[in-house]
């Protein structure tokens, strides 16, 4: 059995870092040093600044559960679903408090509405969107790690 | 009534469906009852204003002229809007300022759409640069989710319950039952809104609006033009809120997958659906608390409390007070959705604002038989279009 290449999914090319203690990878302008997820270029964001350095930055990898809800049926394209393959998922609004950004995606597979709350905190896992016959493509994820507020 | 005021002379609407015909049928039809309803010929009006449409190819996209070919070449201006939900009432507003600056005595506004079944999807192709493409791509991220992120916060932080989004339902079904434009007109319970399928928790797929077909359309003019027309006291457009967000905008917002960082810039006094209403308050000079009544947008039953709170109808936190005391319900303190809102109408995307504006003009006129607010004076409609496109409009009589 030969082992399926593992690479960031369509448009999160560059988007967070693998290994034991992945990140997302946002900007920090460097002339502010306000953040942005997905990460910007050419120009800050914020009105006060005409910063245009951005600089690739690492997120925090832990932050706390804003808001959480889950898919009982199954999104519309482009989201890429095996057919009758199509299994609900959670999903979770993490609020980083160092980079005072909310930043949403998926709850790792198995965790369910039912097993978190607001205030919970989480942290990031890197995880397979879906899987085709040569590649899995890979996307960020947020676990639980027991932490309640 | 000032010589500066713009009057709303007209309201018309084509009813919501799922009728799987052309837009341009819905928005003509629509057309052509607002101009009966204003007396005005449309070989008058001297702007037309569309609506735009994103799923109904080219002739959506430049929907003014659409129309305007459809009603038969006059040789009017013309200007079509594109602002998701919003783009009704940024078409409203190009015809308002217009009509400000002298440029245009009576004007025609209209949006329509033909809609797809089940979940608004984005257009097809592989766009890795479109926040639209990516939440729905790497995250499975619909418009149910984000509601349901809302309605969950409300429900964890405030205490909200199932039952509350419900009742929000049943209400909503009630006010619609007497409104030929509804789409759905049946009652409903707290009972069987909490059987129907899960789709997004909390929410259900009752307490989920759905798409429609439908076309509405506005005559909009000055105050020497109303008056030349024999129309005394007409309903007056006080305001119009088209704002965008102040950055750092800090709740999370469709389609992105992010919020603005707030770690160096504070974030505003507002959030921004607040500051939609807030700016509507300032330049009309009144605020909540001289409403009669509000259309606002209840894409879920839980995003029309979250709108109480953003129209200042209650503090943050206190709408479900609202809908248990029946604050909402016509004959309430303050009727919300009288038409029957999303919940009865389905989303009708470039129409759904312009629809707003012909409800609450029936309401002041005191026409909204079956579901008349008495006395209604002072009205606000409010929603919030995809990327940051605020609108509200207010009108007084
Ligand atoms: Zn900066």
């Amino acid at each position: 059995m030969t082992t399926k290449d593992r690479a960031p999914a369509l448009g999160a090319d560059g988007w967070f870092t693998t290994g034991d203690d992945p990140h997302l990878i946002g900007s920090r302008c460097d002339a502010c040093g306000t953040y942005a997820f997905p990460k910007r270029s050419g120009w800050c964001p914020s009105p006060a600044c005409r910063g245009t350095e951005l600089i690739d930055t690492p997120l925090s990898r832990r932050g706390r559960i804003w808001s959480y809800t889950d898919a009982q049926y199954q999104p519309p394209a482009p989201f890429v679903c095996p057919p009758d393959a199509f299994e609900p998922f959670a999903i979770a609004a993490v609020e980083l408090e160092a980079e005072g950004l909310v930043v949403l995606g998926q709850l790792v597979p198995g965790v369910g509405v039912n097993d978190v709350k607001v205030g919970d905190e989480v942290e990031l896992a890197i995880g397979v969107l879906f899987a085709d016959d040569t590649r899995e493509h890979l996307v960020w994820q947020w676990r639980p790690t027991g932490g309640t507020r | 009534m000032s010589t500066d005021d713009v009057v709303v002379l007209g309201a018309g609407m084509h009813p919501w469906g799922k009728w799987g015909r052309n837009f341009v049928e819905y928005g003509l039809a629509a057309a052509r009852t607002a101009l009966d309803d204003a007396g005005v010929e449309w070989s008058d009006i001297d702007f037309v204003s569309g609506s735009s449409t994103m799923r109904n190819g080219y002739p959506g996209y430049v929907a003014g002229a659409t129309f305007a070919q459809a009603l038969g070449w006059t040789g009017c201006r013309v200007a079509s809007s594109y602002a998701a939900c919003a783009s009704g009432a940024t078409a409203i507003e190009a015809a308002r300022m217009r009509i400000l600056a002298g440029r245009s005595d009576v004007a025609l506004v209209v949006g329509a759409d033909t809609t797809p079944k089940g979940f608004l999807a984005p257009n097809a192709g592989d766009r890795p640069d479109d926040p639209d493409w990516l939440r729905f791509r790497l995250g499975g991220i619909t418009n149910p989710s984000y509601f349901a992120l809302y309605a969950r916060r409300r429900m964890d932080v405030f205490g909200d319950t199932d039952e509350d989004f419900a009742a929000v339902k049943v209400k909503n079904a009630r006010h619609g039952l007497g409104n030929p434009n509804a789409r759905y007109r049946a009652e409903t319970s707290v009972e069987e809104v909490l059987a129907s399928p899960m789709v997004a928790n909390p929410l259900r797929l009752l307490e989920i609006c759905a798409t429609s077909d439908g076309g509405a359309a506005l005559v909009l003019c000055s105050a020497d033009y109303a008056r030349s027309h024999g129309v005394i006291d007409p309903v007056r457009v006080a305001a119009v809120s088209t704002v965008t967000p102040t950055y750092p905008n800090t709740i999370i917002e469709m389609p992105n997958l992010a919020t603005d960082s707030s770690a160096v810039a504070t974030a505003p006094e507002r959030p921004f659906k607040a500051s939609i209403a807030h700016a509507a308050y300032e330049e009309a000079g009144v605020g909540p608390e001289d409403l009669d009544v509000a259309e606002v947008y209840d894409l879920s039953c839980a995003l029309e409390l979250d709108w109480y709170e953003d129209i200042g109808l209650c503090a943050p936190g206190d709408a479900a007070k609202l809908i248990r005391n029946g604050d909402t319900m016509i004959g309430g303190r303050i009727p919300v959705n009288p038409s029957g809102g999303l919940a009865c109408f389905g989303e009708a995307v470039p129409a759904q604002a312009i629809a707003q504006v012909c409800e609450v003009t029936w309401q002041l006129r005191g026409q909204a038989a079956g579901r008349q607010v008495d006395g209604a004076k002072v009205g606000i409609t409010a929603n919030q279009g995809l990327f940051g496109h605020g609108s509200s409009v207010l009108l007084v009589r």
